[in-house]
């Protein structure tokens, strides 16, 4: 780890300006990716202010009937929220298939939409990576790709978002919500708020400089079947190959967002559109310019079969909820 | 003592301690964080400094130019050493590669600097700094590929043969010739490899974490170049090993240089990315087995090839050699060829040989049974042989695999199992249940300990045995309690130094019968002291309840003590009983898994190992022991794999978010049945090892278990879910 000098910030406004008139400065919350990431020197902040102490903790309801959850949410409050369970089930499902109880309880919400991939060669700094050395080539392309991406991806990085929560977050339409450095808010939309790699992996989302996430904003509930399936090799604590995060509402209509696939969260117009088709549609959609690796061109057929399962559990759920 | 006769009637055999489910003696100190680790020895000597290790960042070539200078000049560092100022530097008998590599490269992540500084993060942030130089060279990463330049090699009983294989395949109305991979595997212990050294008058300690502290001890002499004399390891609390600690690396050599470079005692530990280019692995293999069978289910014929790769100088993956003894066939071949690799240095892991052999052989059998129409279970009885089959005239000391079969098809409840596959459904999930047998040696090996009676009647077990999350303690104490009748209370264990009498040490399942045996040994010697001292007669002298009891007297052992402490050193030595007779432990494995119809996820939903391994010494940590090895079975079927980069020469997957071992969530019940029946040919303990079984089969299993709720054979190992999607049963 490089030296570093820290500094707790007193409000988000201040927490923007002074990251923005800060060289090299970073947020630090839960640390659960940031200090992993800064003892291996693949992040080398000069300066981390911590923002825990914001109060931007709770999760409160909008006037329009949604949720609004403050950045610093730890993934294991939100899963267990009363209403998330409730009316984002989804969400909740998804916040418990990733990581660990222990990780859960220090991570943000903020954090977990800003983690970084875990494609293997971003975590060796000896090696070629453009996400983490600009220009410097992609190890991943030719090497081992089992976990990486096949949309949305570039001939300069293939890495996948390893996030479930922003999946879910996905499918509901989620806000981002800021402060920048002006001390003025705004609202972006997930869909909007990562950056596909293209030439320039290593900017992954369209925060400015300073720019602090206050809180992620969830519409109205939904309703609908909600269903979280991440499908993996080992039963607990692993990164996806694939997951499907959907609302399924009884008419068949939803919308649907795929993780372990590409650099964000996975979700397409036309894929919501061929919902009431079936999982093999559906998933045509969002794998639509796919460039598989030999090593992950099996998550196309499984992608497939996920969705489809997916499709058939919501029906199954709205059967045992017509018939009670 | 020499052991050259079977066993009689013995003081252990009154099973007062030994066979009893004790608590782990130091398991208050474990679970309290009291028992401090290598990394953890703050106390043994002041002032110590950190040293953070640099690995190279190719596979092969060499360092053309190293610059140190902004690393020398970073905050807090002490020295940096490198080859070119180690000084000249011997290599260890067990070592294939230099543990510290420099201007040539051998493989990835070997070891070409250690960085001192006065902390940890200033240790690590100068070695940082320090980028490299390198001239790559092409190297042989791909087993596959290097395949057909394989030889026989020079060492390690590569082949075997017996009958006319050939023949007996070619008439065999029932064939089978399949081929079938296993991949390099981790260790993956808990603790990663850490060392403290510290050097005075000449002599080096090292603090470390090492299964096999004589052969430590030795390594380091000689790398160093040091009489063995002015060398001292000491290795009380292992977190786990798994074969990655039998030999010296690098953390122990590099702590030793740096703490001579700075003068002042240097802690090293391995970080976890490191360890899995940096130490050894398990190699991966392709296997080529070929059975032909009688229509009744009678095996005519077993060839089972095996080849695997490894650096120059490196030795093979022995996966033929339980094919040797595990079933009867007139014909027989066995032929094992090694490859060069330029990858890490692959080396022995938990039941090397056995547990990758038998991932190949124990499917090929299933694979057979379902071509005979016959049940797996009654096909692997029907061929079971009470000789070694290439030896005709030369018995198994004791084989109960039979047994273990039946009882353990029995419990399991095998007789529900279909024999045609993907015919079970529960919900969205495919149902199977699979069977593998499990065949480990039992390897004799001499092994001393030292017992003192002290004067206030403490027996004080000295050996340099380890104990690495084994029980090694546990029955040490239970085995010296048993000799001398004293409670467990009254006796101290203390293990893993190399000033005490050189032990079996931990490693291929022969610890706890040896490591025992060599306590008896010398507990032998410490009643007759006692007897002596109390001018009591030997022969009729019964210890117990911390009296001696002979002719008509019954003396405390207290009386004994007081007049002055008592010593007694001994070990056990083998004579040639383990050429006589074949030993071996056996085991039936069991595994019924589901498959998830739509996404071909895998998860085991239960288990069950029946061993056969002469006595139990303590069945508590035996059983620990069994299904420890039992989920590492389940790793090594569903999911664990270095993945190889093929262009650049590493094990990719260099961590353990990466490298995937089994949680508790996917290990949801596991049984274990012991038959314990001593084996008087093993030892006095009549007893054999049990750590290695429990692995040995448990793979194939679960292999054989997702076959049979699918149908889709995978030879292939990990049997992970894209191996099976294409196939799955609609």
């Amino acid at each position: 780890m490089k030296a570093f000098t820290y500094s707790r910030a007193s409000s988000p406004a201040e927490a923007a300006a002074e990251a923005a008139a800060t060289p090299n400065a970073k947020f630090i919350a839960g640390g659960t990716n940031l200090l992993d990431l800064m003892k291996l020197q693949i992040e080398t902040p000069a300066h981390l202010i911590d923002v825990n102490g914001l109060g931007l903790d709770s999760i409160e309801p909008t006037p329009e009937g949604g949720l609004r959850i403050g950045a610093l949410v730890r993934n294991t409050d939100l899963a267990a929220d009363a209403r998330v369970r409730r009316d984002y089930a989804l969400l909740s499902r998804a916040l418990l298939a990733g990581a660990s109880g222990q990780l859960r309880n220090k991570a943000t919400t903020a954090g977990n939409l800003l983690q970084r991939t875990r494609c293997v060669y971003f975590y060796d700094p000896r090696q070629p990576c453009n996400k983490r050395a600009p220009g410097s080539g992609c190890a991943a392309m030719g090497g081992v790709a089992r976990q990486l991406g096949l949309v949305g991806v570039s001939e300069s990085c293939i890495a996948t978002h390893p996030s479930d929560m922003a999946v879910a977050m996905m499918a509901l339409d989620a806000v981002v919500e800021t402060i920048g450095a002006d001390g003025i808010s705004r609202r972006i939309a997930l869909q909007d708020f990562y950056r596909l790699p293209g030439e320039t992996p290593q900017i992954e989302h369209d925060l400015r400089p300073g720019e602090l996430i206050q809180a992620v904003i969830l519409p109205p509930p939904l309703g609908g079947a909600q269903i979280y399936r991440k499908v993996r090799d080992r039963a607990s604590y692993a990164f996806a190959l694939v997951t499907v995060a959907a609302v399924i509402q009884p008419d068949g209509s939803g919308r649907l967002a795929a993780g372990g696939i590409a650099p964000r969260p996975w979700r397409v117009e036309a894929a919501d559109a061929a919902l009431p088709q079936g999982g093999a549609e559906v998933s045509a959609a969002l794998l639509d310019g796919a460039r598989p690796r030999p090593d992950n061109a099996f998550k196309q057929p499984l992608l497939a079969r996920t969705i489809t399962a997916a499709l058939a559990q919501a029906r199954e759920m709205q059967g045992k909820e017509m018939m009670s | 003592m020499k052991f050259d006769a079977p066993a009689t009637t013995n003081p252990i055999d009154r099973q007062r301690f030994i066979g009893q489910p004790l608590d782990r003696i130091e398991g208050q100190l474990k679970v309290t964080g009291s028992a401090p680790y290598a990394y953890e020895r703050h106390e043994v000597v002041p002032d110590q400094a950190y040293g953070y290790i640099i690995g190279a960042g190719i596979a092969k070539g060499r360092i053309k130019a190293m610059d140190l200078d902004a690393a020398r000049a970073a905050p807090g560092v002490l020295g940096i050493v490198t080859a070119a100022n180690a000084g000249k530097l011997g290599k260890g008998k067990r070592n294939t590669a230099r543990l510290l590599g420099g201007p040539e490269i051998e493989h990835y992540d070997q070891a070409i600097a250690i960085v001192v500084a006065e902390s940890f993060e200033m240790a690590r942030a100068a070695a940082l700094l320090i980028r490299p130089d390198y001239e790559a060279q092409p190297g042989q990463f791909d087993l596959a590929a290097a395949q057909e330049r394989a030889v026989k090699p020079e060492s390690g009983d590569p082949d075997s043969g017996f009958g006319d294989f050939a023949r007996d395949y070619a008439q065999a109305p029932v064939t089978l010739d399949e081929t079938y991979t296993t991949p390099d595997q981790s260790h993956a212990m808990m603790e990663p490899h850490a060392s403290i050294a510290a050097w005075k008058d000449g002599a080096v300690t090292i603090w470390t974490s090492n299964q096999m502290i004589a052969w430590g001890k030795a390594d380091v002499a000689e790398t160093l170049g040091l009489p063995p004399e002015k060398v001292r390891l000491d290795s009380p609390y292992v977190g786990g090993g798994f074969g990655g600690k039998l030999f010296l690396r690098a953390d122990c050599i590099l702590a030793a240089l740096a703490a001579r470079e700075v003068g002042r005692p240097v802690k090293v530990a391995l970080t976890r990315p490191m360890i899995f280019n940096n130490t050894t692995h398990r190699p991966a293999t392709r296997q080529r087995i070929r059975l032909g069978a009688a229509p009744d289910g009678r095996l005519l014929a077993i060839a089972h090839e095996s080849w695997s790769g490894n650096l120059p100088g490196g030795a093979t993956e022995t996966a033929v050699h339980q094919t040797r003894l595990l079933y009867a066939a007139p014909g027989r071949l066995t032929r094992t060829r090694l490859a060069r690799l330029d990858l890490p240095e692959g080396n022995a892991m938990r039941a090397p040989g056995e547990a990758s052999g038998l991932m190949a052989l124990e499917v090929a059998m299933d694979e057979m049974a379902e071509r005979l129409g016959m049940d797996p279970v009654q096909f692997r009885i029907l061929n079971d042989t009470r000789v070694d089959p290439e030896n005709p005239g030369r018995p198994f000391s004791q084989r109960h695999l039979v047994e273990c079969l039946k009882r353990g098809a029995q419990r399991f409840g095998w007789a529900q199992r279909q024999a045609k596959p993907g015919q079970r459904r529960e919900g969205g999930a495919f149902i199977g249940l699979g069977v593998a047998a499990g065949i480990r040696n039992n390897l004799l090996t001499k092994s001393a300990a030292r017992v003192r009676l002290t004067r206030d009647c403490r027996l004080i077990v000295e050996t340099d045995m380890t104990d690495i999350g084994t029980g090694s303690y546990t029955i040490i104490a239970q085995t010296a309690a048993e000799m001398l009748g004293l409670p467990m209370a009254q006796v101290e264990v203390r293990l893993g130094d190399s000033d005490s009498p050189v032990s079996a040490g931990s490693g291929g399942q022969w610890g706890a019968n040896n490591a025992t045996a060599g306590v008896y040994a010398a507990c032998v010697g410490l009643r007759q002291l006692i007897v002596a001292r109390l001018g009591l007669n030997e022969a009729d002298a019964v210890f117990a309840d911390g009296r001696v009891q002979s002719g008509g007297n019954r003396t405390a052992l207290a009386q004994a003590a007081r007049q002055g402490e008592l010593v007694a050193e001994d070990g056990i030595e083998y004579g040639d009983l383990a050429e006589r007779y074949q030993q071996s432990t056996f085991a039936a494995h069991f595994a019924e898994v589901s498959v998830d119809a739509a996404t071909a996820e895998i998860r085991v939903r239960r288990m069950l190992a029946v061993c056969d391994a002469g006595r139990i010494l303590n069945p508590k940590s035996a059983r620990s022991q069994v299904i420890g090895a039992m989920t590492m079975g389940v790793g090594a079927a569903l999911m664990e794999e270095l993945a190889v980069d093929h262009q650049r020469g590493y094990f990719a997957n260099h961590d353990l978010a990466g490298y995937e071992v089994p949680v508790h969530a996917d290990i949801p019940h596991q049984e274990v049945v012991f038959l314990d029946e001593p084996d008087p040919l093993s030892s006095p303990m009549k007893a054999k090892g049990v750590g290695e079984l429990g692995l040995c089969g448990a793979a194939a299993a679960v292999a054989n278990a997702v076959y049979n709720a699918t149908g889709v054979r995978v030879r292939d190992y990990p049997v992970t879910l894209d191996k099976l999607l294409a196939a799955m049963p609609a």
